[in-house]
């Protein structure tokens, strides 16, 4: 070996100054939240409250299951899975002339993708749980609201999905239908959607994990499914039919989750 | 050069094997859409006559009251502040909770299956309904709204980050191994120099996504701009409603653009 | 083997079957494509065309078929100008035309009798694509292709099952199943192994010689080149530096095709 009897050489600094301040950047988004927020007000008897909670979602009111009227944990639970499943089946079906609009392919112009895309956005921070009071007054409260809340919303994040999938999409198969003999359309139907219709499946399942979620919540406004149960037990403080509707919930979402993933693996 | 013939093309085309994976898919499909249409009470033809009902409440959103805008700016700072320490307690539970299930950390497969398990029961609750349930323990006001959202954050970050965590190069762990290190050490100098970044684009990835998410959580009684949205919707102000619709519209943009910056900066 | 008429470059009495006429190419963003390219192809012909990367080669087989437009010139397939032809008949051309690419180009995701269907696509209506209905006459059609090289036994396994030489075969069928006068093989071998090499190339050569299809091939290889070939075509920066029977291509000749700034240099 060497001598080493070199001294260390000074690290080389490159420029870190944006580092530095997107840290500090982030250092005092934080503190100014913390600093500016009024005292941690809670209830005094919250305590309690957590409490009956706690015992109720470890009493669940097994009666609550099935009680056969239309109105128990199964039939709502299977409600919001329908709401979740048709709205998400309704959104794939629009989404897909929205996706083709947001593609950023190499024979669009700039400002078609870009206002396509644009306009994703906004439906995607459009909430929805105003869409689905919107919805209401249209169609009355009812789980078809639902249905359309999730279709509509959804469609922004499912559009841009697609979109991507589109724009990812390789298109040697394309040229070789092309140097066939073939028309644009012969392209698109022996070619593009070919490939393009697994991702598309793949991306309308996860979609669908997300609508299970969303389904739940629009019955705080009366768009069907479980959440109007859940708002009516948690008002009436009647814990241990929150804990049961909880506790479906949790299974339900699992188990759409669990099933849904597997597919998505197999179609990858 | 070609040595041999080519092969004689006589047979005649089998017959295709039967496809009964896909048949099955396709019928249970027809039957789910069929099942939820009725299940939902689908009508599309109903939604098209009252269309007008809608386009009525769109009208009145094209004609936002700019009025209103000055009042709406203080629940919007309230939102922001709550998405930033939401995020930021959830987070910091999230960190230390992934290295616990992550199973190239801790090899008691028993641990972290059951941290696992209460992991994923927590990221299945939706957002709006675990902020309704604190608003029932500890009241309204933006507390509910905080909870729910470090809560919601512990959920999202700490998948993130675990799935990370199990996917860094074990090289450097083994290199440390060798060389004595305990498991602090190793954690210390062997995976924490890999994942940080990773920490960083997922925390500021969840301060999007709760900015998104802590519009609405006022609609339950969880402080922020939801309170007036919900006051607005209930008293059929559309014009107010657009406004606000709006201006979370402009604040997620900003946020979005400045958080990707951050996270192309510090990545 | 050939005792019959492979026509030997020697003043053929024939129409050439490809025929290049002071055909130039300058790409949008002004890069030189071609630069006044003049060349004969005759029937039943095995003409290699060798060249750096970036030399035009590929842009000289994709200007055949017209998957690429040229600035100025003309080619004309069979007496017929490709240059000049519109809707209908271009399509027409192009399905007399099989193409082979050096990506395969199949729809990875489809099953082969799918991928070496397409080739039929030039012989029907659109409106037929869009429900994928080929006749049962071209499905048998498209299985003689396959087992013309040796994949019968794969017909119904999709194409990402099969590995890269046997893709390339499937591709080759799918370029039979067309009918053609002309197969154009655009580095076909450069993503294979030297053994599968060999097999695509060999089933290319009884291509050739037992259907008398014309084949239009660049190679990276030299030796591939000397060994496959009747006859070589060196094109350098865009222009035709050499043309003649693989006999008279010298390893002075050679060098001096593969000669140039161009530092990309590969093959043999």
């Amino acid at each position: 070996m060497d001598a080493t009897n070199k001294k260390l050489p000074p690290r080389e600094r490159k420029n870190e100054w944006p580092k530095y301040l997107a840290w500090a950047f982030v250092a005092a988004l934080i503190i100014w939240a913390f600093v500016g927020m009024p005292a941690f007000a809670i209830k005094p008897n919250a305590g309690q409250i957590g409490g009956s909670i706690m015992s109720g979602i470890f009493h669940p009111d097994w009666a609550y299951v099935y009680r056969g009227d239309g109105e128990d944990l199964v039939s709502t639970l299977l409600q919001t899975i329908a709401i979740a499943f048709i709205g998400t089946f309704i959104s794939a079906i629009v989404s897909l002339p929205f996706a083709f609009w947001a593609a950023n392919t190499k024979h669009e112009f700039w400002l078609v993708t870009r206002s396509g895309k644009f306009l994703l956005t906004a439906i995607r921070t459009f909430p929805e749980i105003v869409l689905a009071l919107m919805f209401i007054k249209a169609v009355g409260p009812s789980a078809f609201a639902g249905v359309l809340a999730v279709g509509f919303h959804s469609v922004g994040m499912l559009a841009k999905l697609f979109s991507e999938a589109i724009e990812n999409l390789d298109n040697g198969a394309g040229e070789s239908v092309t140097s066939a003999g073939g028309t644009r359309m012969d392209v698109t139907m022996l070619a593009t959607i070919p490939q393009l219709l697994p991702e598309l499946i793949s991306n309308t399942l996860y979609r669908f994990e997300l609508a299970i979620r969303s389904a739940s919540i629009l019955g705080i406004v009366g768009a069907g499914g479980i959440g109007t149960p859940l708002i009516f037990a948690i008002s009436a403080r009647a814990w241990s039919r929150v804990g049961i509707i909880l506790l479906g919930i949790v299974i339900m979402v699992t188990l759409v989750d669990f099933i849904s993933g597997s597919i998505r693996k197999k179609l990858i | 050069m070609a040595d041999r013939k080519m092969a004689a093309p006589q047979m005649t085309l089998p017959k295709k094997p039967f496809g009964w994976e896909k048949l099955i898919v396709t019928i249970l499909m027809i039957a789910g859409i069929l099942w939820s249409a009725g299940e939902t009470n689908v009508d599309i033809p109903m939604f098209f006559a009252n269309f007008d009902q809608f386009m009525k409440i769109f009208d009145q959103m094209m004609s936002p009251d700019w009025s209103y805008t000055s009042y709406v700016i203080a629940p919007l700072i309230e939102t922001i502040k709550m998405a930033v320490i939401g995020t930021t307690i959830g987070a910091l539970v999230a960190a230390p909770y992934a290295f616990l299930v992550s199973r190239n950390i801790i090899q008691n497969r028993f641990v972290t299956g059951i941290l696992r398990f209460i992991l994923n029961i927590i990221r299945t609750i939706p957002d709006l309904l675990l902020a309704a349930l604190f608003v029932a323990v500890v009241g309204i006001g933006p507390v509910a709204g905080i909870i729910t959202l470090a809560i919601f954050t512990f959920g999202m970050v700490g998948k993130l980050f675990y799935e990370a965590v199990e996917t860094i190069d074990e090289g450097p762990i083994e290199a440390l191994t060798a060389s004595g290190a305990n498991k602090w050490e190793i954690v210390r100098y062997a995976v924490i120099p890999q994942v940080s970044s990773y920490f960083v684009s997922y925390f500021l990835y969840a301060f999007e996504i709760n900015v998104r998410a802590s519009t609405v959580l006022g609609y339950v009684g969880a402080g922020g701009i939801g309170v007036f949205l919900q006051q607005a919707l209930g008293q059929f102000r559309y014009d107010r409603v657009s406004i606000m619709v709006l201006v979370i519209f402009a604040v997620v943009l900003v946020i979005d653009y400045v958080s990707l910056k951050t996270r192309e900066v510090l990545m | 083997m050939a005792e019959q008429q492979v026509p030997s470059t020697t003043a053929a009495p024939q129409e050439p079957i490809i025929q290049f006429d002071h055909v130039s190419k300058v790409y949008d963003n002004g890069a030189l494509g071609l630069k006044d390219i003049n060349l004969k192809i005759y029937p039943g012909e095995f003409v290699v065309v060798i060249g750096l990367s970036g030399a035009g080669k590929s842009t000289l087989m994709r200007s055949v078929n017209r998957l690429h437009d040229i600035t100025s010139g003309d080619i004309q397939i069979g007496g017929r100008s490709i240059t000049k032809a519109k809707g209908k008949e271009l399509l027409e051309i192009r399905r007399g035309i099989g193409m082979i690419f050096q990506n395969f180009n199949l729809v990875k995701r489809a099953s082969v009798l799918r991928n070496v269907l397409t080739g039929r696509v030039g012989y029907y209506p659109t409106w037929k694509m869009i429900f994928g209905l080929f006749s049962p006459e071209d499905k048998q059609r498209a299985y003689e292709s396959l087992q013309r090289v040796d994949l019968g036994d794969k017909v119904y396994a999709r194409a990402d099952e099969l590995s890269g030489g046997q893709q390339q075969r499937v591709s080759i069928a799918r370029a039979l199943t067309q009918d053609p006068q002309i197969i154009l093989a655009d580095e076909p071998v450069a993503s294979l192994d030297p053994q599968t090499t060999r097999h695509v190339m060999d089933d290319l050569k009884r291509i050739n010689e037992e259907l008398g299809i014309t084949v239009l091939i660049n190679l990276h290889s030299v030796d591939l080149a000397k060994e496959y070939g009747s006859r070589i075509v060196g094109i350098r920066a865009g222009e035709k530096v050499f043309d003649g029977p693989v006999a008279t291509a010298d390893d002075a000749t050679i060098s001096e095709i593969y000669s140039g700034k161009d530092t990309e240099k590969e093959g043999a």
